[in-house]
């Protein structure tokens, strides 16, 4: 019998039932809550007069509607207050653990789960969002899904699934000096599309993956959907285990060993199969920018905005044209030659603890330009505690950067945090859809790295050569 | 939820390919705690000019589309964020089935929660439809789930293919959540069996 892949073995060890068709009941250890998709599941499971199965297998948090100001100054939009409010009822209503905003703990959802101990390899992890895929860096099978699928784990514990297709994605070598794993992810999105993982799950496999730390495969894993896939993971190994250890939710003494040692195993074996792979070779991945209005439509700094009179799918140029003037960008132009109005640094993507040093070792000692706009967003209370406690709050301010509460914040600009019609923004986020950041506005997704040199030189640079 | 069985409506063309959620339903429609009255911010910011005013070039502001139920649209439909907004306001605007070469995953998932049928055809006959919907008045289809076939007014069929057991649940209009609820002792037992395992992922129910 052929060898199992790393996504064969956590599949395998969740089958409740399957029925010859391959429709499979699958069994979720751990659900994500926020308080922008579950409203209506807790309202569905009340008005069918069901309780939640296993309510100490979900987390709550709100985070995509806080404030990232003062928070003592309440919420001013009162729908956001009322979503917020209505998680809370909900959540002590049924039992569920609930991180408020005014807890240290509250933070994005796909930073505190692993923040917490609460994601850990082997597990089937979901949430009512479509970053979950985060939580795979791990070794774990973590998707987003629907709010009515929130409803069923809630009430069952389980989600009817069909088998997904696996691919590989294989990146060998040592990536350049000053990229991260967000060039590595982006440089993936811009080969296979937006749409190339579509029906996969995918394991990132190869020496470059393995030298990212944690943090760097959560960034990593985080941006998968946007290459159409549900999931992507990385085996767990020595810095999984060390990650997760002594946090607040993660087995302790015996059990923890004994969950150790199953960890190690969570490996794919030497003669599986993968259903497709990809290689990409590290050395060759320049900082990425995108200069479109999906997450595809990506191309190293040191290269120019796509020409649509060059292409010769009438689609992809159809698509080209308008995304440049959406964005409005010309055709040809040096990526470098791109200025900038805002800056944003935050999101699940890239808003952990190790984004906020490296930025700010760029930050330190340099200001931000006088046509810039800039922010830092800490992915929760925690980091942004830690964060201080180290003084990266104070380099930031002095260069010139606002220093936030945590949330998703202009990720996704649900709160207040919103670019203006026209507005053009380096963004450490996920998605440049239109209007994304706000109505109208531009959204550039590059490395903290690559967005810290924006702010202070007032336009993009190859951060490669950048001192 | 509603069933599907079969439905003969107006189609309307979406021309656009990588239709993300973000463009089917703006954030701002996501603050509700409800399901319903999403129509309005169906598709947004694609409905208006700059100075805010409908634009007429619109599909949904053109009257001849008024009253479709069947949407065609290109690849990769309803990628991006999960939200279950997107479908809600689809099935709020009257739409019940949209046709497409391709879906995301997430997306074409909440259809079926929702009672909405996506149907996969092949891009040749997408095109096909799409240049109809655009150039014919009043064109209409007929999209029979049990036969898994998309008719045109001319008799031509197009055939699809769907899940077996999506299909059931959606012609059957079932309650997704009682058909697994009916495999409780199932759960229970896998729980019981991987407790043993995996103790670890289960502080909860262990005495
Ligand atoms: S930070 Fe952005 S992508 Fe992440 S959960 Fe929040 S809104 Fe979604």
């Amino acid at each position: 019998m052929a060898g199992k892949t790393l996504f064969d073995k956590i599949w395998d060890s969740h089958v409740v039932r399957s029925e010859p068709d391959g429709t499979t009941l699958l069994y979720i250890d751990r659900q994500l809550v926020h308080e922008v998709t579950s409203p209506q599941a807790f309202e569905g499971l009340k008005l069918a007069g069901r309780r939640p199965r296993r309510p100490a297998a979900t987390l709550a948090v709100p985070d995509h509607n806080v404030p990232t100001t003062d928070r003592r100054l309440g919420i001013a939009d009162h729908v956001s207050a009322l979503q917020i409010q209505t998680l809370e009822d909900n959540c002590k209503d049924v039992g569920i653990t609930l991180f408020n905003m005014s807890d240290i703990r509250q933070g994005i959802v796909h930073v505190i789960g692993p923040e917490q101990g609460f994601t850990l390899p082997g597990t089937t992890i979901v949430c009512g969002d479509s970053h979950t895929s985060t939580h795979g860096a791990f070794g774990a099978l973590a998707f987003g899904i629907g709010t009515s699928e929130v409803e069923h784990v809630l009430a069952t514990q389980c989600l009817v699934q069909k088998r997904p297709m696996t691919m590989e994605i294989r990146v060998d070598g040592t990536l350049s000096d000053r990229c991260s794993a967000k060039d590595i992810i982006l440089a993936i999105i811009g080969k296979i599309g937006t749409a190339g993982g579509t029906g996969y799950v995918i394991e990132y496999t190869g020496s470059a993956i393995k030298a990212l730390s944690m943090e760097g495969r959560m960034t990593l894993c985080n941006m998968s959907i946007e290459g159409g896939a549900r999931a992507g993971m990385v085996a767990p190994d020595e810095k999984t285990i060390a990650y997760i250890k002594g946090r607040p939710l993660a087995p302790k003494g015996e059990l923890f060993d004994r969950a150790v040692a199953v960890w190690h195993s969570l490996q794919t074996d030497p003669d599986a199969r993968y259903d497709a792979t990809i290689t990409l070779q590290a050395e060759l991945i320049a900082p990425q920018v995108s200069w479109g209005t999906s997450p595809g439509m990506v191309i190293g700094v040191d290269q120019a905005v796509p020409d649509p009179r060059s292409m010769p799918d009438e689609k992809l140029k159809h698509a080209t044209e308008r995304a440049l003037e959406y964005m409005g960008l010309s055709p040809n132009m040096p990526i470098t030659d791109i200025a900038v109005d805002k800056v944003f640094i935050g999101s699940c993507t890239n808003s952990r603890i190790e984004d906020l040093r490296l930025a700010a070792s760029f930050a330190k000692g340099k200001k931000v330009a006088t046509t810039v706009h800039a922010m830092v967003v800490p992915g929760s209370g925690l980091i942004k505690q830690q964060a201080e406690a180290e003084g990266l709050d104070r380099v930031f301010r002095e260069a010139g950067f606002e220093w936030r509460e945590a949330g998703c914040s202009m990720c996704l600009a649900m709160n207040a945090d919103v670019l203006k019609p026209g507005e053009r923004c380096a963004s450490t986020s996920n998605r440049n859809f239109e209007g994304r950041q706000g109505a109208g506005g531009r959204t550039h997704l590059v490395s903290p790295a690559m967005a810290v040199a924006a702010a202070i030189e007032g336009h993009f640079v190859d951060i490669r050569h950048w001192s | 939820m509603e069933p599907f069985t079969t439905l003969t409506g107006l189609v309307a063309p979406l021309d656009r390919v990588n239709v993300d959620t973000d463009q089917v339903i703006p954030k701002q429609f996501l603050k509700t705690i409800k399901r319903t009255g999403l129509r309005e911010g169906l598709f947004f910011d694609w409905r208006k000019l700059k100075d805010g005013s409908p634009d007429p070039s619109f599909f949904l502001n053109q009257p001849r589309y008024q009253g479709a139920t069947i949407l065609v649209t290109r690849d990769n439909f309803g990628c991006g964020s999960s939200r279950e907004h997107a479908p809600w306001a689809l099935l709020d605007q009257g739409f019940r089935c949209v046709i497409a070469p391709s879906f995301a995953d997430i997306f074409y998932n909440n259809c079926f929660q929702n009672g909405i049928l996506p149907v996969v055809l092949r891009s040749e006959d997408v095109q096909l439809l799409m240049n109809d919907a655009l150039t014919i008045e009043g064109y209409r289809l007929t999209v029979d789930l049990d036969r898994q076939a998309v008719t045109t007014p001319k008799g031509i069929l197009y055939r699809f293919e769907i899940d077996p057991f999506r299909k059931d649940c959606l012609y059957r209009g079932l309650d997704s959540i009682g058909l697994t609820l009916q495999h409780e002792p199932a759960i229970t037992a896998y729980e019981t069996r991987r407790m043993a395992e995996a103790p670890w992922l289960f502080p909860d129910l262990r005495s």
